[in-house]
């Protein structure tokens, strides 16, 4: 067992177990925290696949922007375990073996896959900043540019739909 | 040429990690009654779909899947500010965040 894949084994449970713990805990913040670690241990999963400049933006989207997003919100609407609802054990139960079954379907198709063959040499600089960079804006530049409007009309969107309306005081 | 994950890490281990992934936000918007919680389901998701990205991007020297991981980053972060400010209006309104009262329209 060499080291890599003793790290891709260690990466793999540290993820799946957070993974798991985020979805059963039963209060939200807790959730939240669990959801950032199993953030960080896909990031290390990209370190291991060469990814550098991926690793980086992913820590800092997702655990920097987008969970702490999360967790103001949950912050802001004051939830907790105690206000925490529950589904009934029947609904549980059943979406445990829909899950199940699903994850299965998708291993039992997977598993079979021929996997081709695998370019001896690799290049290590795939991931780095220099070569995304280039690609990013020379054979992606639209929709690169079609991204930012996106993110533009998504801010403004936010900003638009939790703005208090005015109490309109003239009765109509 | 520094070293070739895929000489000890077989590309079969990474599709079964992300199709276990997948399967666990799959659980989550199934078990879970509070929204925010399901859209962090969604979230796990969309992360196992990049990881696999990532991963065939590496195993067949291609840096265009890393580039399709920035997008699908992007989308998820506007997908994020959209749907809480949307659960902030609802929550406003209704004072409460739970699906099985989000059923009807008008409340």
């Amino acid at each position: 067992m060499t080291i890599t894949l003793a790290c891709f084994y260690f990466l793999s449970a540290v993820a799946i177990l957070l993974g798991l713990m985020t979805v059963l805990t039963k209060n939200p913040v807790h959730s939240v925290l669990y959801l950032i670690g199993c953030f960080f241990s896909i990031a290390g999963h990209y370190l291991l696949l060469n990814a550098q400049f991926l690793a980086v933006v992913h820590i800092i989207v997702y655990a920097g922007a987008i969970m702490v997003l999360f967790l103001s919100t949950l912050m802001l609407m004051n939830l907790n375990e105690e206000t925490e609802q529950h589904k009934p054990a029947i609904a549980k139960i059943s979406a445990v073996i829909a899950a199940g079954l699903l994850g299965l379907v998708l291993v039992a198709v997977l598993h079979r896959a021929e996997a081709m063959a695998i370019p001896g040499t690799q290049d290590v600089s795939i991931g780095s900043i220099k070569n995304l960079g280039r690609i990013l804006l020379d054979e992606y530049l639209f929709p690169f540019e079609f991204v930012s409007i996106l993110l533009l009309s998504a801010m403004i969107g936010a900003v638009l739909l939790t703005k208090r309306e005015p109490v309109n005081t003239t009765v109509s | 040429m520094l070293l070739n994950i895929f000489n000890s890490v077989p590309i079969q281990h990474y599709i079964f990690l992300s199709a276990v992934l997948f399967s666990i936000g799959v659980l989550g918007v199934l078990f879970r009654r509070n929204a925010i919680i399901m859209f962090m389901s969604i979230e796990l998701m969309l992360n196992a779909v990049n990881l696999l990205l990532v991963a065939f991007s590496t195993y067949h020297n291609d840096a265009s899947g890393q580039v399709f991981v920035f997008f699908v980053m992007a989308v998820a972060a506007a997908e994020v500010a959209v749907g809480l400010a949307i659960l902030v209006t609802i929550f406003r309104n209704v004072h409460s965040v739970d699906i099985d009262e989000l059923k009807s329209l008008r409340h």
